[in-house]
């Protein structure tokens, strides 16, 4: 991400709406600049809404406005000269901008976002059965960020669990050995809003894999958030993943839960499958 | 996606922060899907959510050709129709709601129209099972959050949590949430123009300006 330097006004708007905080007004040159080492280019700065001001023009009311200390209060989420310009990146700081902007699509899954459909689509592509357990574990989110370093720290400790990476997940595709967990290096100091890492197991793992997690998070400078997800009985019970949770400490309030409405309509793969995959309207 | 999976906050302070969305599974039930999202969409609006999104923006959504005047008469109403109209690509659509009862008509109406598309509720675990028995349908699969781990201290105070996380692919920076936070505080916005501020910042439509509201009503006078 670049400012246009001719356009911007230093009048700061900008500054707080950056997630990873790496927008500063440079005194020395009066312009909005930004840290490129900490900027994830998500895209959240180009996006604020804007109007297209003469620069100069707004640059003299500023200075008369200091001078009189009066204060304008524009609209917080407007850029008055749109001076924000999306360059074109290449490898591996691309890499920054399609794990940290909601808009791009990864080629990995075929979906924009971090991750895959997870259970959201489980009725239908039944990734996660009774007896297993899937995991999300998402690095750098909220507003902290993470290096593909960390998140390395993470897949090889998992890795020595012997977990399954989830093939479609942006992040396995990107490791050069997912037997050992390790993620191809020259993106390795590249950093990004969040990425996630999938895997699943059977139920009896749990412990050992939300343990080590939260080992290594201990050791790795952001935050990391952890979802998991298993498939409900036919009324709806959870007799399993709920209980061990609450036995192992942890407090759960919030789910992301499928209600089972989805079937497969795609002509060729309800002809391959037959009607007895057929997830049931219930 | 786990966009709305790791919202802050305790169970009681979901029961105005319910959201329902369909995602079509590749290869298996995408073929068709586009006519069958807008459906969904439509259902939704019938029961004014507060919030709507198609995956590239959400009913508030930013303008890049204000003209001046926009400090004076910012819109800050939701535009439901923009949303249905640019669904263009097969993906993830949603629409939030701000109560139970709202949320509950809206997948009864969306069972009957029988679209096929995986139907998701995210809000608190026991909110959701509820929504579902009240329709007469059982849970398939459940994800559960287990929160934020932050060893390190990075994460802000609870109210700025509380509104920074409703956009969960984290556009909605810790320091905006607190910039509009301080700005009710000392009045110099209502706690309505901030969060349609806040709102337009979540691509996918998924924030919830009234859950916000209430918190800012809230924050207003007590500090975390």
């Amino acid at each position: 991400m670049q400012i246009d330097p001719s356009k911007c006004v230093a009048c700061s708007n900008c500054v707080p709406v950056c997630p990873m905080g790496a927008i500063y007004v440079d005194l020395q040159i009066n312009r909005a600049t930004i840290n490129y080492d900490e900027c994830v280019e998500c895209g959240t700065c180009h996006r604020m809404s804007g109007e297209h001001l003469n620069p100069t023009m707004v640059r003299g009311v500023r200075k008369l406005a200091k001078f009189f200390r009066f204060r304008f209060e524009p609209e917080p989420d407007v850029c008055p000269t749109s001076a924000f310009v999306m360059e074109e990146l290449e490898w591996p700081r691309i890499a920054r901008r399609v794990f940290s902007d909601p808009l791009v699509e990864h080629k990995s899954t075929g979906i924009k976002g971090r991750g895959t459909e997870e259970v959201k689509t489980n009725d239908v592509a039944h990734r996660v059965d009774v007896g297993e357990v899937g995991y999300v574990i998402e690095f750098g989110r909220p507003g902290v960020g993470v290096r593909f370093h960390h998140i390395q720290c993470m897949t090889k400790a998992l890795a020595k669990l012997g977990v399954t990476f989830e093939p479609k997940n942006p992040i396995s595709h990107l490791m050069t050995d997912k037997s050992q967990g390790t993620i191809q290096e020259d993106i390795l100091n590249e950093k990004i809003l969040s990425a996630i890492v999938e895997i699943k197991t059977t139920i009896h793992e749990v412990p050992a894999v939300l343990d080590t997690v939260m080992e290594v998070s201990k050791t790795i400078d952001t935050v990391v958030a952890v979802g998991v997800s298993t498939r409900c009985g036919d009324a709806g019970e959870d007799t399993e993943l709920a209980p061990l949770l609450e036995e192992l400490g942890y407090d759960f309030e919030r789910a992301k839960t499928n209600m089972g409405l989805g079937r497969v309509t795609n002509v060729q793969e309800k002809e391959e499958v037959g009607d007895q995959h057929l997830a049931p309207v219930r | 996606m786990t966009n709305t999976l790791h919202r802050y906050g305790k169970a009681a302070s979901f029961e105005d922060d319910i959201i329902v969305f369909a995602i079509p599974c590749k290869g298996k039930n995408d073929e068709g899907a586009l006519d069958k999202l807008k459906i969904f969409l439509r259902i939704c609006a019938r029961y004014k959510p507060s919030n709507m999104g198609n995956s590239f923006f959400g009913s508030y959504k930013p303008s890049k050709a204000l003209r001046p005047t926009v400090h004076w008469n910012r819109d800050t109403q939701p535009d439901y129709e923009s949303v249905i109209a640019a669904v263009e690509k097969v993906g993830t659509v949603a629409a939030v709601f701000n109560s139970k009862g709202k949320a509950e008509s809206c997948l009864k109406d969306v069972i009957e129209a029988d679209l096929g598309l995986s139907i998701n509720i995210s809000t608190s675990v026991e909110g959701a099972k509820a929504v579902g028995e009240s329709c007469g349908i059982s849970r398939h699969s459940v994800e559960y959050s287990l929160g934020f781990f932050d060893p390190h201290d990075h994460l802000p105070n609870s109210q700025v949590l509380e509104l920074s996380t409703m956009c969960g692919h984290g556009m909605v920076s810790f320091n905006f949430a607190k910039k509009m936070l301080d700005m009710v505080r000392e009045g110099r916005r209502t706690p309505g123009q901030a969060v349609s501020t806040l709102a337009r910042f979540c691509p996918c439509g998924v924030y919830n300006p009234d859950r916000a509201k209430r918190l800012l009503e809230e924050a207003r006078t007590r500090q975390a």
